[in-house]
């Protein structure tokens, strides 16, 4: 699966790149993002945790930063497993544009799975990866901008996600309800 | 006729009973001493090569007993493939390793790399997760005609490339069947493809291997259609052990459709592991498991031309067809579409010049092998297809059209090297029509044109080969197996019964119909007889049951004997009653002298021979038990036409099956009601496989099919009310039951009819250019159809 996006931030592409390549703001705009540590350099160690349809896992991997041309342009890679739950790996070419509000984040994102991920989830992968995507470059967007991050959405909620979810959530959200 | 059933009666099924109160004992259910479980690691790539693959943390986790990798069988023979096809150019076709664990690469998503033995599942499966595990993944051949191409990645690197044979057949007919088609006054083209399907037998795989320390016997209790052929594979090829060193037993098996009769890994693996551990080993497949490690079905992609005179008789016909044959070449895969499917091109019709070529691929995806039908599924629907298409090209009506070039003259030899021996496929297509009412058609469907719905009316005819057999023509095409059948009749002192059985039962109901057949010839009561089957420690070397050839091999090696039971019991006969052999007449159970009133009960005989006191022991042995083998000498040749009327909610594309009719010839029938049950489970499948199910992997090789979320199974609610007949009959010519075979030919029979409906109904709405749609016929192939 692939896709193509943009997004305009109000800041200068110097910012924006040093936001992209500081490993704490990754840490905070990775969807489900538990632990990053490392540099560009020499790459990332990333723990996240996400559920793609009816299977969650903790996924350990590296994050690597390629291709790179300071202040415009760079290839993040990721490549994670799951244990049970199979593997993830997924890149962004992510392009940095002055424009006159600021600067223009363009990405071209590809993702990819296997193991009991694509076996039960692979009709929700499409769909997973853009909003994983999405709210990346969105808190990426509102970190650089000056925001706090927004909150972790990374979980769908239960009423998007198929049967099959686990209980706990469901007793959650409906106590959200009652709550 | 015994009181209880005998040829012909539709007795109940009495295995139901246990069936029906969960009292039925599956591989599952069976659960040693000191039994350790196993964990498959599987691979989630298509293809890749193994750098680094570290067992220790995983061997010091809580409750694991031995983690086992590639490299415990090295020295261990490979997964053997029972078929070779020699290609069209006199070469054998290409054979890879297929070892039991990967050997430093992985070729499917599901290929078992590494198993964890502990002393729970759940400690086992926990522990597989430590397994340090890196796998480089190279690029997949997932698309056959892709994998054919230059340059394509190899599925395996010492094979030339991954086409595993391009096979004629027949070779010499091939310039003048096109000649014929570049001469003929129409051609019909289709090209088509018969999806692939994941059989989903209703109980998963199951293996338990047990070794006794004190023998050296090993027995493997495993989910299989045919224990001898797992022990004569497995003992032979991959774990040399003798045969009276292992036992195989397949229990009570829930549904296999052809994906049982195969050997597999997990079965050589729990076999091998429970003497390294000296432990029993159980293995225990999830569903998701069985996706990706059970044998598919089908996969084929076909072109085929159909060439006509003018005046419409078939002239020619030439089938082209890529077949996958998966990573490696499961047990019987290279024979499903060549001898399988091949020899069945001619159909019912007297084609007289016949072309078939078929390139067979490795692919980065599960093995292929047979499944229900096996073959002549995929010759059946290529012919009915077109068969369809050419009358809809040429205006003719296109039962018309099947009758003019039906075979009408019996024995008949094909062009396809096949004879068949008896039919009469008018008379299949006259009980049809005389069912389905087509007079009433245009009615029906002005009522669902009314609710803005198209109606549709498919008409197919088929013919299979069954009974597979004789051993010595399969051994000429490649089979490394004899193809008999065996039983073993023991009467009992007290003259009850138990025949011993070659053939198995997992969902045919032989426990029920076998014993119809010995009741019948001797005369008492069907329940005084009991069928013993799937345990080579008790049952002669038989070849299992698949191919529909159950009653038509092993019913007729149990005739054989039950026979030879009956010369012997008559010369006890002849004794008791001082009466010479020849006067003897056996009837209702009874033995009488002709023309006298004089008689002894089978119970008085069956105990002379146990009890000799009185007993020719100077001419005869005591005891009554006979074994017979049976090998015929011509498959068998069941037929039947069959009909489909769907509606197609063209807003959708919804196709709903409103009626379904079957209308056989299987020869003489057993038990009628035995019989509509396996018709109606195959055409259930042949409606799931016409509409709804296909297995899909993406571009990377990942199963994308791999829970019912995605494989969509027919359910009671799919299904119409069936209509099944069988009184056409023209009995089989060459066995002693005259029976052919039921077990596959629903399967075989539907899904041409099932699409040839759908294509009517839209034609008939006007929409024209659909003359073909890709089964599975889901609502969007079928929108996208209507909407061009």
């Amino acid at each position: 699966m692939e896709l193509t996006d943009s997004r305009d931030i109000k800041a200068s592409p110097r910012e924006v790149w040093e936001a992209i390549t500081d490993a704490a703001v990754l840490k905070d705009c990775i969807p489900g993002c538990q632990e990053l540590t490392g540099s560009p350099e020499e790459g990332f160690e990333a723990v996240v945790t996400q559920k793609v349809g009816p299977v969650k896992a903790t996924f350990k991997g590296q994050v690597t930063m390629t291709d790179i041309v300071p202040g415009e342009s760079c290839t993040i890679s990721g490549e994670g497993k799951g244990g049970a739950a199979g593997f993830a790996k997924g890149g962004a070419k992510v392009r940095l544009e002055e424009i006159p509000e600021g600067t223009r984040l363009s990405y071209d994102v590809e993702a990819k799975v296997g193991g009991k991920l694509a076996q039960l989830g692979s009709r929700l992968i499409d769909g997973f990866a853009k909003k994983m995507a999405d709210q990346f470059f969105d808190r990426f967007k509102e970190r650089v901008e000056g925001g706090a991050p927004a909150e972790d959405t990374a979980t769908p909620e239960p009423d998007t996600a198929p049967s099959g979810e686990d209980t706990s959530d469901k007793k959650g959200w409906l106590n959200r309800l009652r709550g | 006729m015994p009181k209880d059933g005998g040829i012909g009666a539709a007795t109940k099924r009495r295995e139901d009973v246990r069936f029906l109160t969960g009292r039925g004992r599956y591989t599952d259910d069976i659960n040693l001493h000191n039994q350790t479980y196993a964990y498959f690691l599987r691979s989630e790539v298509a293809h890749g090569r193994i750098t680094s693959l570290d067992t220790a943390a995983a061997e010091a986790m809580p409750g694991v007993v031995r983690v086992f990798t590639g490299k415990d069988f090295e020295g261990v023979g490979g997964i053997p493939c029972g078929w070779q096809i020699t290609d069209r150019f006199g070469e054998v076709m290409q054979e890879p390793a297929h070892p039991v664990l990967a050997q430093g690469k992985v070729r499917h998503v599901g290929d078992p790399i590494a198993v964890v033995v502990a002393e729970s599942l759940s400690q086992a499966r926990d522990a597989a997760e430590a397994i340090d595990l890196d796998i480089e993944e190279l690029p997949a051949a997932i698309d056959m005609k892709a994998a054919l191409s230059e340059g394509a990645p190899k599925v395996h690197d010492d094979l030339k490339n991954n086409l595993c044979y391009d096979w004629g057949f027949v070779e010499d007919n091939r310039d003048a069947v096109d000649e014929a088609i570049r001469g003929a006054a129409h051609v019909t083209t289709l090209e088509l493809v018969n999806n692939r399907l994941i059989a989903n037998p209703m109980e998963p795989r199951v293996a338990v291997g047990d070794w006794n320390p004190g023998t050296d016997d090993y027995t493997l209790y495993t989910t299989s259609q045919n224990p001898h052929v797992i022990r004569l594979l497995m003992g032979a090829f991959v774990l040399g052990i003798p045969e009276h060193k292992l036992r195989v037993v397949a229990p009570d098996v829930g549904g296999g459709f052809g994906t049982k009769i195969f050997h597999y890994a997990e079965e050589a693996f729990c076999t091998f592991a429970a003497k390294q551990v000296r432990r029993p080993v159980k293995w225990t497949s999830s569903r998701s498991e069985a996706f990706m490690s059970d044998a598919h079905g089908r996969d084929h992609v076909t072109k085929i031309e159909l060439a006509l005179d003018a005046d419409n008789n078939f002239v020619a016909l030439r089938s082209q067809t890529h077949a996958n044959m998966g990573a490696y070449l499961s047990t019987f895969a290279p024979s499903v579409p060549t001898w399988l499917h091949g020899t069945l091109m001619a159909g019912n019709y007297k084609t007289p010049l016949i072309y078939v070529n078929v390139k067979a691929v490795f692919t980065n995806t599960v093995p292929v092998d047979a499944y229900r039908g096996a073959g002549r599924p995929e010759a059946t629907f290529q012919i009915e297809r077109v068969v369809d298409k050419a009358a809809r090209e040429l205006g003719v009506d296109p039962v018309e059209l099947r009758r003019q070039n039906f075979i009408t003259e019996f024995p008949y030899a094909t062009p396809v090297a096949v004879e068949y021996d008896t039919g009469d496929y008018h008379a299949t297509m006259d009980k049809l029509l005389e069912i389905i009412d087509r007079e009433g058609f245009d009615a029906r469907a002005e009522d669902s044109r009314s609710r803005g719905k198209l109606r549709g009316l498919g008409i197919a005819h088929y013919i299979e080969a069954c009974g597979i057999a004789p051993s010595n023509l399969v051994g000429q095409l490649g089979a490394r197996a004899g193809l008999y059948e065996s039983a073993t009749v023991r009467v009992n002192a007290t003259g009850s019964i138990s025949v011993m059985t070659g053939s198995h039962s997992h969902g045919q109901g032989h426990e029920t119909a076998f014993p119809q057949v010995v009741a019948d010839m001797i005369g008492i009561d069907a329940s005084q007889i009991d069928i013993v089957h799937g345990d080579t420690a008790n049952t002669p070397m038989g070849m299992g049951t698949y191919g529909s050839r159950s009653l038509a091999v092993g019913g007729s090696a149990m005739v054989k004997a039950t026979q030879k039971i009956i010369d012997k019991a008559k010369k006890i006969a002849a004794h008791l009653l001082e009466a010479s052999d020849s006067d003897i007449e056996l009837k209702d159970g009874k033995f009488s002298v002709a023309g006298t009133d004089k008689s002894v009960a089978w119970g008085d005989v069956t105990l002379a021979a146990y009890v000799p006191h009185n007993y020719p022991l100077g001419e005869m042995e005591p005891g009554l038990e006979e074994t017979a083998f049976y090998d015929p000498s011509n498959f068998t040749y069941p037929s039947g036409a069959y009909a489909c009327e769907v509606e197609v909610d063209p807003e959708t594309g919804k196709v709903t099956v409103l009626g379904f009719v079957a209308a056989d010839d299987f020869g003489n029938v057993v038990n009628p009601m035995i019989v509509e049950g396996q018709v109606q489970g195959g055409v259930a499948q042949g409606i799931g496989q016409a509409l709804m199910e296909g297995a899909a992997y993406d571009e990377n090789g990942q199963l994308l099919t791999g829970s019912y979320m995605d494989y969509a199974m027919p359910r009671a609610d799919d299904v119409p009310m069936f209509h099944v007949d069988h009184s056409s009959c023209t009995p089989c010519t060459h066995n002693p039951l005259g029976v052919k075979g039921c077990g596959e030919a629903g399967a075989i029979g539907s899904p041409p009819a099932v699409v040839n409906a759908v294509i009517d109904a839209l034609q008939r709405g006007g929409h024209t250019g659909v003359t073909h749609i890709d089964m599975p016929l889901t609502p969007s192939r079928v929108w996208q159809a209507i909407n061009g």
